[in-house]
């Protein structure tokens, strides 16, 4: 069998990844009322209500006003980093009616049709994005 | 008795069962896409299976943040498609197995494996876009299934090892089945992708490769891969290829690729696509 892994050395990774926010335990508890947000978008009439008013539908949560105001924005960076996780996030997006790829997209920085265009020519490389320590300048392994 | 013929991964992309819903599967963009999926649909016409044992993963539409299982077995009759958020998928009802999906259950609890027994859940695309891809638009799912969730959203999800073990547990179950069931194992998700971030659309052809190639040549290799590596190499939802070492350790210790598909990208993802059969 293989040995226990030290929990801490493991969550340690993950920060080490450039771009990238890991949905661990801590970010789960952060954002656990924005993620039942979300979940709630799964009822059509849910959809209606909070397309209505949107402001007033996040205000029946308790949510944070960064968490709020995030989902306002469409800001998905931001939502992650307020514990936002995309497959509960996904609920907002097909609310709006876009696609994964739209919306996914948006945390690039890059126009929709630029991030379009780089899946069709095969994707972003794993090259300079593995680790933040193997990218800076005279650290590398 | 009930054996294992075959083992099917595949990625569960939902925008190829929106594509396949809205008709444009021939479209320029989605057309080589779908192609590789065409010689799978010829070989389960002949092959008849009666029950698929299909590994997946919700993607918080069964599962909220309230409950979070490992490992979960669906004991159903019947599953309806979930709404994520654009109205069901339009596929029919998903049918269940309960006899063979509860003897899987009480086999794999005696031999260590701690599953949660779910007796009412919608489906969401992880189970039906698999099943559209290999049987199109039936008016009903020509097989029954047993659905099996394993948690890849919430951190830690199960290791490598840990689901290729859970893999041999079912094929162990599956075979001490009285009942005479010709029964596939599909193993679903991946291939790499990353849905989040400033490095969303990160895309490891080499690395998927030889995780194919290896499904084959050296699944020893695969089952201790830890969760970093599936992160830095193949995006943050890469992780859903442990999912494919269930449905490989059902198999036994030998395979044969039967068929291979793999293509970039659907939407933000790379798909890939095996057909094994276990060699005695």
């Amino acid at each position: 069998m293989a040995s226990m892994t030290d929990i801490h050395s493991y969550l340690a990774e993950f920060e080490d990844i450039p771009g990238t926010r890991v949905f661990t335990a801590a970010r789960a508890r952060k954002g656990y009322w924005l993620n039942q947000f979300c979940m709630s978008l799964m009822k059509a009439e849910n959809r209606a209500r909070f397309k209505a008013d949107e402001r007033a539908y996040l205000d029946e949560w308790p949510m944070t006003e960064a968490q709020k105001q995030s989902i306002l924005d469409r800001d998905y960076n931001r939502a992650i980093d307020e514990g936002g996780n995309v497959y509960f996030l996904s609920k907002v997006f097909f609310t709006d009616e876009i696609s994964f790829l739209q919306a996914v997209g948006t945390m690039t920085g890059m126009s929709a049709e630029d991030y379009q265009a780089m899946m069709i020519a095969g994707g972003r490389s794993p090259d300079g994005n593995r680790s933040k320590k193997d990218n800076m300048p005279g650290e590398g392994r | 008795m009930a054996r294992i013929t075959a083992g099917v991964a595949a990625s569960h992309v939902p925008a190829l069962g929106a594509a396949i819903d809205n008709g444009k599967t021939h479209e320029p963009y989605w057309e080589a896409c779908f192609a590789g999926f065409e010689w799978t649909r010829q070989w389960e016409k002949q092959e008849k299976p009666d029950v698929v044992i299909l590994v997946y993963n919700d993607h918080a539409s069964a599962f909220d943040m309230n409950i979070i299982p490992t490992f979960a077995i669906g004991c159903a009759e019947r599953y309806k498609s979930a709404d994520e958020g654009w109205g069901p998928r339009p596929v029919p009802d998903v049918i269940g197995h309960p006899d063979l999906a509860w003897h899987i259950a009480q086999s794999c609890i005696l031999d260590e494996f701690d599953m949660t027994i779910i007796n009412q859940m919608d489906v969401d695309h992880g189970l039906t876009v698999p099943l559209s891809l290999m049987f199109n638009q039936p008016a009903e799912w020509p097989v029954k299934v047993v659905p099996l969730a394993v948690n890849v959203v919430t951190y830690p999800p199960p290791s490598g090892n840990r689901c290729y073990a859970l893999g041999e547990a079912i094929g162990r179950a599956v075979a001490s089945f009285p009942e005479d069931l010709n029964v596939q194992i599909w193993g679903t998700g991946g291939m790499s992708h990353q849905l989040q971030g400033p490095r969303a659309g990160l895309i490891n052809k080499p690395w998927d490769t030889a995780f194919l190639d290896d499904l084959t040549a050296n699944p020893e290799r695969l089952r201790h891969i830890p969760h970093i590596e599936y992160l830095r190499e193949t995006g943050s939802e890469g992780i859903e290829m442990v999912m494919w070492l269930i449905m490989r350790g059902a198999l036994g210790p030998r395979v044969k690729e039967l068929h291979r598909h793999y293509h970039v990208p659907a939407s933000n993802t790379a798909v890939g696509h095996l057909v094994l059969e276990p060699v005695s």
